[in-house]
Formats: structure tokens, sequence, C-alpha cells
């Protein structure tokens, strides 16, 4: 049976403004590029065995909402987002939820966990492939470019990385940064498989994500900050700013526009 | 110790299989474990914390990971790996730190590992050993394989006397029964002190023990406790700043278990005073380590 892309990725965004609304909590930007891409891989693409690495931590709300619609996060439990004795924290905790292994938030280790987990498979030749979503802003860290040297050496083909391209990062943009808006043609010349695409198309999303390679993929998902909302697109504050009840309003109405 | 090492993670590795992963260290000593293990040995190249992340997703997965590299490249570049990745985890991850102290002696400050235990301890479940002779290596390895959590092993050069018999390995053991100034070593020093003392005056010269694991779990044995009534002089010996350091520890616990000693001194790593770079002894003697500095700050007559 396919699936409805837009109803769902409606009710999603709809649900995660909802979830930051009533927490008072920011980072919607960043939540907004990358809950596609995170629909997509927990609808289409995600079995029993696989494993998947949330590396760019701070899109925590992404995640708990792509969980959600999924139903194995519940209404309630959303309420709870960075409240008091809350498991939802605003980055991922760990040892709660299957689909949670590492907590993260530190940009820069995701990588490498995935990895790891990804040599576990090769050694033990247990099945199960290993996702990793990263940010564009990521990649400054030297760490990154450590676990991509591996990767390479080890050819560990059971691994798909997608990054969240949307450009902005925590003080400026990423071209402004750290001239990083040519990133594919960085990571090609380690004898990586790296394709760029759309990352708000769910039908290319899941044909790429769908689509292994005989070397590590590497997938530059081209992505707007605040995507979906007209006044959060491509604007740096929304990587701060919680929502006031008259942009929660407005934001919802152009959900439904 | 790199040799027992080598030899104890073969064997080890027949009843508790691991992955390896060395910072591209090991050259003229893990050959023999490169060649048991196979696809199981991986030079993770110059990339520590690269390194250390992956231990901690083969761990994540159901593996035991164990992480090797000269010692502040394996407590101190990939600090924040070992805290998130691995101690936030609580994952079965070994970090194995070789050159302990000032064991790296005139290579220099970088290679030297002053704080390493004191750093991790700071850090969730992570268990530290600091073996003091080579032939402690198989218990302790064994011992850190069994329990499935973070942990650290500090390798250093061990330092018996010669002809000398070890005694079994616990983490709290007597190695010199003595009536004068009860004497807390940890690691190698431990060694180092029982050699100078061993031909001293049964009455007077120091009781030494040497301690080899860290937190203070278990607590000091009975029989330590009865010497240090005895003596009321306690002094505690390491290769390590005073902060965070075994000396502080011990200190705590016997000020809260109301056991304070009449004198304590704690003997640590001071540095650099000099200036100036050397063996590990010249270090050692910088320091107020060696054994001679040790025994004339608490008043015995050396030999």
């Amino acid at each position: 049976m396919s699936i409805e892309w837009t109803a769902l990725i409606r009710r999603a965004k709809a649900r995660l403004l909802r979830m930051h609304f009533e927490a008072k909590i920011a980072h919607l930007g960043g939540n907004l590029s990358c809950l596609d891409a995170l629909l997509v891989l927990h609808h289409e693409i995600l079995r029993p065995d696989d494993v998947f690495v949330l590396s760019k931590g701070h899109s925590a709300g992404a995640l708990y909402i792509a969980l959600w619609s999924k139903g194995s996060l519940h209404d309630d439990q959303l309420k709870q987002f960075h409240g008091e004795g809350t498991k939802l924290a605003g980055h991922p905790a760990s040892a709660w939820h299957p689909g949670i292994r590492f907590a993260t938030g530190s940009l820069g280790h995701g990588l490498g966990l995935a990895a790891g987990t990804a040599l576990s498979r090769k050694l033990s030749g247990k099945p199960g492939r290993v996702y990793c979503l990263m940010s564009d802003g990521e990649w400054q860290e030297g760490s990154v470019w450590e676990s991509l040297i591996f990767i390479a050496h080890q050819k560990l083909d059971n691994l798909t990385v997608l990054i969240d391209m949307n450009g902005l990062q925590g003080f400026g943009s990423t071209r402004e940064v750290a001239s990083m808006q040519d990133l594919a043609s960085r990571i090609r010349p380690f004898q990586v498989d790296v394709e760029e695409l759309d990352g708000h198309d769910p039908e290319l999303l899941a044909k790429a994500m769908g689509s292994p390679r005989p070397r590590p993929h590497f997938l530059l998902l081209n992505t707007v900050k605040g995507h979906g909302v007209s006044f959060m697109e491509n604007r740096m504050e929304w990587h701060y700013l919680p929502l006031d009840a008259a942009a929660y309003e407005a934001a919802l109405k152009e959900l439904d526009a | 110790m790199r040799d027992a090492f080598c030899k104890g993670m073969i064997e080890l590795s027949a009843s508790r299989p691991y992955v390896f992963l060395t910072g591209d260290l090991g050259f003229k000593a893990l050959e023999p474990l490169r060649e048991a293990l196979g696809p199981r040995f991986i030079n993770a190249g110059v990339a520590e914390q690269n390194m250390v992340s992956v231990a901690a997703g083969l761990a994540g997965d159901g593996q035991s990971a164990w992480v090797y590299s000269i010692a502040p490249f394996v407590y101190a570049r990939p600090f924040e790996q070992i805290r998130n990745d691995v101690c936030m985890h609580d994952l079965d991850v070994k970090l194995v730190g070789n050159g302990g102290g000032y064991a790296y002696g005139s290579m220099g400050a970088t290679h030297h590992a002053l704080e390493d235990y004191g750093v991790l301890l700071a850090l969730r479940h992570l268990r530290a050993y600091v073996p003091a002779f080579d032939e402690d290596l198989g218990a302790v390895l064994r011992g850190m394989a069994a329990r499935p959590h973070p942990a650290y092993l500090r390798l250093g050069r061990g330092e018996k006397p010669a002809g000398a018999e070890v005694p079994a390995y616990a983490p709290w053991r007597l190695l010199l029964d003595g009536g004068g100034p009860l004497i807390v070593a940890v690691g190698p020093l431990a060694g180092a002190l029982w050699t100078a003392c061993a031909g001293l005056d049964l009455k007077t010269r120091p009781q030494i023990w040497a301690w080899s694991e860290l937190p203070l779990d278990p607590a000091p044995p009975q029989a330590l406790l009865e010497a240090l009534k005895k003596s009321g002089v306690l002094a505690v010996v390491e290769e390590h700043v005073a902060q965070g350091g075994a000396g502080q520890a011990l200190a705590a616990w016997l000020l809260e278990a109301g056991l304070a000693p009449k004198r304590f001194r704690h003997f640590s790593a001071q540095g650099y005073p000099s200036g100036t770079y050397g063996s590990q002894v010249f270090h050692r003697a910088e320091s107020g380590l060696d054994p001679r500095s040790v025994l004339q700050a608490l008043g015995v007559a050396a030999a």
C-alpha cells in the first residue's frame, strides 16, 4: 500500500509545531528541514534489524514526531517534551526507546557511532543496515572526517548517511562560516557513493534510501530550514526562537493552505 | 607490561571474543595479537576520536571493544567521545593506555599520563585498573572482561624485586610486612618501594601495599586498616597528580569512616618542576616519588 505522503507530512508538521509550542522550545528550523527525510526513513525504509543514529541531536523533536507517527511514541509522551522528569529531552537520551540507541547532541559523534555499528554487523554477520542523519554544519567537526576516512577504508557498504543540507548553522550560513556549500565534491574523492537530491520530495527520498550501493552511501539532502512555514524558511533565528501563540496559529494556517 | 598485555589478550580472545582497535600503535609488541585476532584486530589509524566512537558503536551492538594507544592519546584526545559515547551509555568499552605516569620519560610531556585515571574516574560507570606487575595482567584482563562496563587500563613497567614472587593479583595486596609507616602505592611504584624496603629491619620498615583498582570499591581490607591503627602514619604514593588521585580518594574514605590516621602524606606527580625532561626515574625524583625521597620524607632510614 503506498503511503499518502502529503497527509502524513502535514499531520507530522502540525504535531511538531504543537509540541514545540506547548514546550516553548526552539530548534524548529532544523527539525522542519529534516522531518520529511525522517518520516520516509521510519515509514518506508527501516526494518527491525536496522539501526538509526541521529547525529544532529538538536533535531530530537523531528525524531520524536517520526516515532509518534509510527505509533511507537504516544501523545501523552510528546506532552512531556522538555518537561521535568521527561525521557524526551531536547537532545535524545539513550536506553529508553528501541528506536534511539545513542544519546547525541554534541556534533561529530554520530557518524563514528554509526560506523562502529556497521562494522559490528560486518564482523558478526548479523543482518541489518545502519542509517545516520547529520547536519551540514556538523562537517566542520574534525572527528567527522576521521569517521569518513574509516568508513571508506573499512568499506562499510551497509551504511547510509543522510546529510541535512539546510545551509544554516548556529550563527550564520554554512557558506559564510566555513564555505561548506560544495560538500559533495569533498566527500566523493573518498571512494564513497554520493548523491544529491531534494530533501523534501518523499518519493525521491524513498527511492534513494531504498537503493543501497556497493559502497558507503552518502545522500546530501537539499533542504530548507523551517520548511513549510514561510516566515521560518531560511531564517536563522528559528534555530533559537520558541513559538508564541500568534506565530503558532499562523504556522498552522500555512500547513492547511 | 606490553608483552604480558599482548599474551593476556590472546588468551582472553579464546573465552571472551572482542574487537581490538589500535590507534596505529603496537609495533614490535602487538603483532602476535594481530595475528591471533585476524579481522577483529583493526588499526583505526591516527584518529582517536573516531576510534572511541566506533568502539562505542560496536559495544552498542553487543560486542566487547578494546581500544589501545599511548595513554594520553586514549584518555585526553577523545575525552568527549569517552564521556558521551561510552560512559553515558555504560558500554562495554575498554580503554588501554600504554605508558602510565612518566613512563615515556624523555619522549616528553605530551606522552606522559599524569592525570589519566583522575580525569576518567570523574565519569560514570568507569573503573580504572593500574596493575603493578607483569604477572597481574592475566587476572586484570579477565576481571575487566567479566565486567561489561567502561574501563581504563593503565600499563606501565613492572618493578618487582629481583627474584621475588609476586602475590596473586587483588585490588589491594600486601607486598611487604613491616612495623613502620603504612605505604599504599598505586601501580608499579609499589614494586619500586618493595624493592627499596625489602632489606630493611622488619620492626621499623614500612608496610607496603599495592593498590590497583579505582574507584575505592571494595573498601580497603581489614588487615590494612588494622595496620593503620597500629602505625598511625599513612602515605599514599602515586605517579599521578594529587587532584583526583588515589590519595584524595583514600583520605576522604578514611575521614568518612572515622579512621583518619594521625599523619597522612600524599606523594604525587608534581609535573615538571625544573622545566627539563629525562627518564621516568628522573621525573619521579623531581616529584619526590622515588623510593629514596619517599622514605626520607617519612623518616625511614634507607639501607
